[in-house]
């Protein structure tokens, strides 16, 4: 069963490379999302210190649902999934490894690329610090609620839109907590670990949460 | 040849399965042996496809059980099931023998099961050797079917469910695949295949879908026993 995820991992992962797109592309949509910011909002430098954890947050929340429409519905229409289940590896750790497969491909080049564009919205460089170890700790909480949802439309053909509504909502508490340990780690009166350790702790609980709810999504889809 | 699970009989009784509240398939039964094919038969929307599915699992049944008879009963019957569906279940971006290697890996069980073949072997049994390294994208239709034939190979199950196989394939692989069930059987193997075409299983059992009375009376789903009948 080991070797049957670890294939798992490595076939996703071969798949993304050689379709391409993927993970560069989420990085690109990051990229304009942050960089089209000061354009809105004008030069003031302050302002943009102050807001930019949020900006860099938004955005990475944003390009993290991009692509996670597709995780379920490529394997749901070239018949896949179907084999998934009959897999002896059970379903939830197979959505647990598509999971981190999608992570490595599409989150963590925005770990890398946000102290980058950190700079082009003047933050110091413990912010810059505090908004890479945010999101390298809140974004598996993302996909994984993304999982959830890309499980449930996994059968509609334009489920997309239908993903993002369903599930932004619940990515709420990860961008509150990430935002604050973000903005924490340049100063203010709450220390940096005590929003971290939520945000730690909310991407713990839905990797053992959401496969679960996904797996069930996807065994109940009638197709 | 020698397989660690090797069950007698393949029993079903009273099978029924709904979709969207409507009752598509309604008390199958039937009875294989070891060795034995079954031909789902019926016209288009007969409900076919529906029994398939329930039996590899993918749908619910809403009655009746399905179960191996002898051996390890209490082993859910999609992990002792193959199962070819009207999508084959390959990636285009990945070579064939990339896919043939994926599922061989995540359909068999941890010890290398007695009975399958090498993904490369599989690929030369039905005569795609060459294109081993060919992204599937770039594969025809016939020959994306006989590499997801070839999954069939890559890992022993004792039961094949097959819905319509012999779709996209020319007269050679048909012949060919008609062999290698032929093979799986005289291994003791089991086949439900629902098909509008012939596809060379000697001595199958008959299951007619879709037979309804006239008026009231309970429908019927009937196994019959026939020789080489037109379908056989």
């Amino acid at each position: 069963m080991t070797s049957a995820l670890i294939a798992l991992f490595w076939r996703e992962l071969r798949i993304a490379n050689r379709i391409g797109g993927g993970g560069a592309m989420g990085v690109v949509f990051f990229l304009i999302l942050v960089s089209m910011t000061p354009f809105a909002i004008g030069p003031d430098l302050n302002l943009l210190a102050r807001i930019g954890p949020a900006i860099l947050w938004i955005a990475a929340l944003l390009a993290t649902l991009l692509g996670l429409d597709r995780l379920f519905q490529a394997d749901a229409e070239d018949g896949s999934l179907d084999l998934f289940i009959m897999s002896p590896a059970p379903l939830e750790l197979v959505v647990l490894v598509k999971c981190a497969a999608h992570w490595c491909l599409t989150a963590l080049p925005l770990v890398a690329a946000a102290p980058l564009l950190g700079l082009t919205l003047a933050l110091d460089p413990p912010a810059l610090a505090g908004v890479a170890a945010s999101l390298l700790a809140g974004t598996p909480a993302l996909t994984l609620l993304g999982a959830i949802g890309a499980a449930l439309t996994a059968g509609l053909r334009r489920g997309g839109l239908l993903m993002a509504v369903l599930i932004l909502p619940l990515t709420v508490p990860v961008l509150i907590f990430g935002v604050s340990s973000a903005a924490a780690a340049s100063g203010g009166t709450v220390p940096f670990h005590t929003p971290f350790l939520i945000l730690c702790a909310l991407s713990l609980m839905t990797i053992a949460g959401a496969p679960f709810a996904a797996a069930a999504a996807l065994r109940s889809r009638e197709a | 040849m020698s397989q660690s699970y090797q069950p007698e009989r393949l029993v079903a009784q009273g099978l029924c399965v709904e979709r969207g509240g409507r009752r598509i398939v309604d008390g199958v039964d039937f009875d294989l042996s070891a060795g034995e094919a079954l031909v789902v038969l019926g016209r288009n929307g007969a409900g076919k496809s529906t029994l398939l599915r329930a039996l590899a699992g993918h749908l619910r049944l809403s009655a009746g059980t399905v179960r191996f008879s002898a051996g390890d009963a209490s082993a859910p019957l999609t992990e002792k099931a193959h199962y070819i569906g009207h999508a084959d279940g390959l990636k285009a971006a990945l070579t064939a023998l990339e896919n043939l290697e994926f599922w061989a890996t995540m359909l068999g069980s941890a010890a290398k099961a007695p009975g399958a073949l090498s993904p490369q072997a599989a690929l030369k049994k039905i005569g795609l050797a060459r294109i081993g390294d060919f992204p599937v994208g770039y594969l025809s239709a016939g020959q994306k079917r006989r590499v997801a034939l070839a999954r069939l190979l890559v890992t022993h199950r004792p039961l094949w469910i097959l819905d319509e196989p012999a779709t996209a394939l020319d007269v050679v692989a048909q012949e060919q695949f008609a062999q290698t069930m032929a093979e799986h059987r005289a291994n003791g193997g089991f086949i439900v295949a629902a098909t509008h075409a012939p596809l060379g299983l000697v001595d199958a059992q008959e299951l007619r879908l879709g037979v309804r009375p006239a008026s009231g009376a309970k429908p019927t789903s009937s196994a019959v026993e026939t020789s080489m009948g037109d379908w056989a």
